[in-house]
């Protein structure tokens, strides 16, 4: 009897190991993510696909943010998580109380492109320390003269999308750094089409937002190349750029978070392959940049073999840093 | 008398009162006045039609069966509202069904049941209050009582009754089902169904329910058959403009966790759902013209289920008049 129970797990076993790819059309069941609103056009296309792939699956995607969602994930309220950043310490040591563990599957990057009027000649690209001059509290630039002296005499408008948003946070961190702080004379706008508007309507206007909405919107305005710290070469963002990472430190690796107990369920499995397998061509239809497939390939066997926890967080809980190609090898 | 009735004025002292000058300087300012009031209103009216112009010339385009019929798509052409229309439908049927019966008794006691004393008055006072809270609050509120139950029952293991399938599922916490949906719109829209219905219940003549009462009827009976019909109108029209209100909040649904893509319509109380504010909000987020015309057309489809809401609760307090006359 003991016996014949093993024989039929082993069995089940081999099934599943021979048959990765299985027939999503029989699949049942209920897959819930939630999070970041920034990869939320991502989620949506990915479970818009999979919900022709597998119809007998129900997928909901939320928009609570990484944080909100991050929130939900550790109350084991949901089965996977979107975000815009890597997982904190403190969301994940929640995630621990609650002996929630969690795979880390990196999906696309997004490009934060600095825009000006179309009618603005004189600045050709941008270095760190110049766009620090423009957006830090400190220094906030009023005129162009102020950032370059053979730039004209006019003043600065600086649109920025809403200080809540994934974007600003993203924006902060690379040109603040912890401890500095952004200009407060911006017009601040929830929405980036407003931000898009504005700057097309100002030749002495300068934003910025996510590489999604420059876009779509490439003849209304212009994208700024900036200066890279490392190799000093000026890169503009495109696909190629943000891919290779020569487009830095203006670029950022999203992710979704899955929970390792909703694996045990085939429904959420299947939508964690499908998502890696078939991110790379949905996510330029949506306006982001598809991965190296190096980095696909490591999120798909940490995913198969289930491996918990987050690149990003050393064995003692600190944070690392730098490229995602580099923290993914 | 009451203070508030000594300060009017009767038409003669007004008349005392005014300078004496001339009757002409008195009917110019009378004619400036109904000026003003019809400037007034006729900006309001303005505004509106201005606004209704734009959505629709943007909107119109998109609107057609095939919008009420398709789930959301990443691609405009596809896009519809299936789910967040009927998501809307749904959480505002519980709201109205649990929340006009709660305010309404709530109000009864108040006015015509409760003593005055220094708790009720506190009471009301606190009511009044509630009504001007912004919805995020009542979001956390809805979140913590209805979805999550404070944790009493861990959600990973709900205590469900019935069939999951059918239409009588119902399981404790809610989670972030159409019934904690609609209990958070009450929570909502509640204080203002109160006030509103205090005052319709104030409006009611003393001498009705005087003259009740002196033909014998327990205070229970001159409320149910005096006070209340008369009130009816009033209370109603207060719940309409409540309702109207619940069917336009996307912040406590986005706290309550809501999810914006999703691909099924409710069938019982805890199914998943999404409402058109919400989906308004993301796809006039967008950065593609299309979604911009869905946004439209989302707003027409809003405009239409909430005009539907209202007629049929006119038709309903036409009904009760018709009945009470």
């Amino acid at each position: 009897m003991k016996m014949q129970a093993l024989l039929v797990s082993a069995g089940a076993l081999l099934a599943l190991a021979l048959a990765p790819a299985q027939d999503t059309k029989a699949l049942k069941g209920t897959v819930k993510l939630d999070g970041s609103s920034t990869v939320f056009p991502i989620a949506e296309a990915v479970a818009e696909e999979f919900s022709k792939a597998a119809p007998g699956v129900e997928v909901t995607v939320g928009i609570s943010g990484t944080g909100g969602g991050f929130k939900r994930f550790g109350a084991g309220e949901i089965d996977m998580s979107s975000a815009s950043r890597a997982i904190k310490k403190s969301e994940a040591d929640a995630c621990k109380a609650k002996r929630i563990e969690f795979i880390e599957l990196p999906v696309a990057f997004d490009g934060l492109t600095i825009v000006v009027n179309t009618g603005n000649t004189w600045v050709k690209e941008l270095t760190i320390e110049q766009v620090k001059a423009i957006f830090l509290a400190g220094t906030a630039a009023k005129t162009w003269k102020d950032v370059d002296p053979s730039w004209p005499a006019d003043p600065i408008r600086v649109f920025s999308p809403g200080t809540d948003s994934g974007t600003f946070d993203y924006f902060k961190e690379v040109v603040a750094g912890k401890e500095g702080k952004i200009r407060a004379d911006m017009s601040v706008g929830e929405d980036d089409n407003v931000l898009v508007r504005g700057v097309e309507g100002d030749r002495n206007a300068i934003g910025f937002f996510g590489y999604a909405y420059y876009a779509e919107n490439k003849s209304r305005l212009r994208a700024v190349p900036v200066v890279n710290p490392a190799t000093r070469k000026a890169v503009g963002p495109t696909p190629e750029s943000i891919e290779d990472g020569s487009y830095a430190p203006f670029s950022r690796p999203l992710f979704i978070y899955v929970n390792r107990a909703s694996l045990d369920k085939p429904a959420a499995a299947a939508f964690a392959r499908y998502a890696l397998d078939h991110a790379s061509e949905l996510v330029g239809e949506v306006g982001y940049v598809k991965l190296p497939a190096a980095i696909i390939d490591r999120a798909k066997a940490n995913l198969a073999a289930r491996r918990t926890g987050s690149q990003f967080l050393d064995a003692d809980g600190k944070d690392r840093h730098g490229p995602l190609a580099e923290i993914y090898k | 008398m009451s203070p508030a009735a000594a300060q009017v004025r009767s038409p003669a002292e007004i008349v005392d009162a005014a300078p004496r000058s001339s009757a002409a300087l008195r009917a110019a300012a009378d004619r400036a006045f109904l000026v003003a009031c019809l400037a007034f209103t006729g900006l309001a009216v303005c505004i509106l039609a201005v606004l209704l112009i734009t959505v629709w010339r943007q909107g119109h385009e998109r609107l057609g069966w095939d919008f009420l019929q398709n789930f959301t798509s990443r691609k405009p052409d596809a896009a519809g509202v299936k789910a967040p229309l009927w998501g809307s439908v749904w959480v505002c049927a519980i709201c109205a069904l649990t929340a006009i019966p709660v305010g309404v008794g709530t109000a009864l006691y108040l006015e015509e049941f409760a003593r005055k004393s220094r708790l009720t008055s506190f009471i009301k006072l606190n009511i009044a209050n509630l009504a001007g809270v912004p919805s995020i609050v009542y979001g956390i509120l809805g979140l913590t009582a209805f979805a999550r139950m404070f944790g009493a029952v861990d959600a990973d293991q709900p205590i469900s009754i019935g069939n999951p399938e059918g239409p009588f599922f119902i399981q404790f916490p809610f989670g972030n089902g159409v019934l904690a949906g609609g209990l958070t719109l009450m929570l909502v829209v509640l204080p203002i169904v109160i006030v509103s219905s205090q005052e319709a219940l104030r409006s009611v003549p003393r001498s009705l329910r005087g003259g009740a009462l002196a033909l014998g009827a327990t205070q229970w009976q001159s409320t149910w058959n005096v006070t209340l019909p008369s009130a009816l109108p009033m209370v109603m029209t207060g719940s309409i403009l409540a309702i109207s209100r619940a069917i336009g909040e996307a912040a406590p649904m986005l706290v309550l966790g809501v999810p914006l893509f999703i691909r099924s319509v409710p069938t019982n109380l805890t199914s998943d759902f999404t409402v058109l504010p919400f989906q308004i909000y993301y796809w006039a987020n967008r950065p593609q013209a299309g979604f911009s015309e869905l946004a439209a057309a989302a707003i027409l489809v809003l405009l239409a289920v909430l005009l539907t809401f209202n007629a049929v609760a006119v038709v309903i307090r036409q009904r009760l008049q018709r009945n009470a006359g």
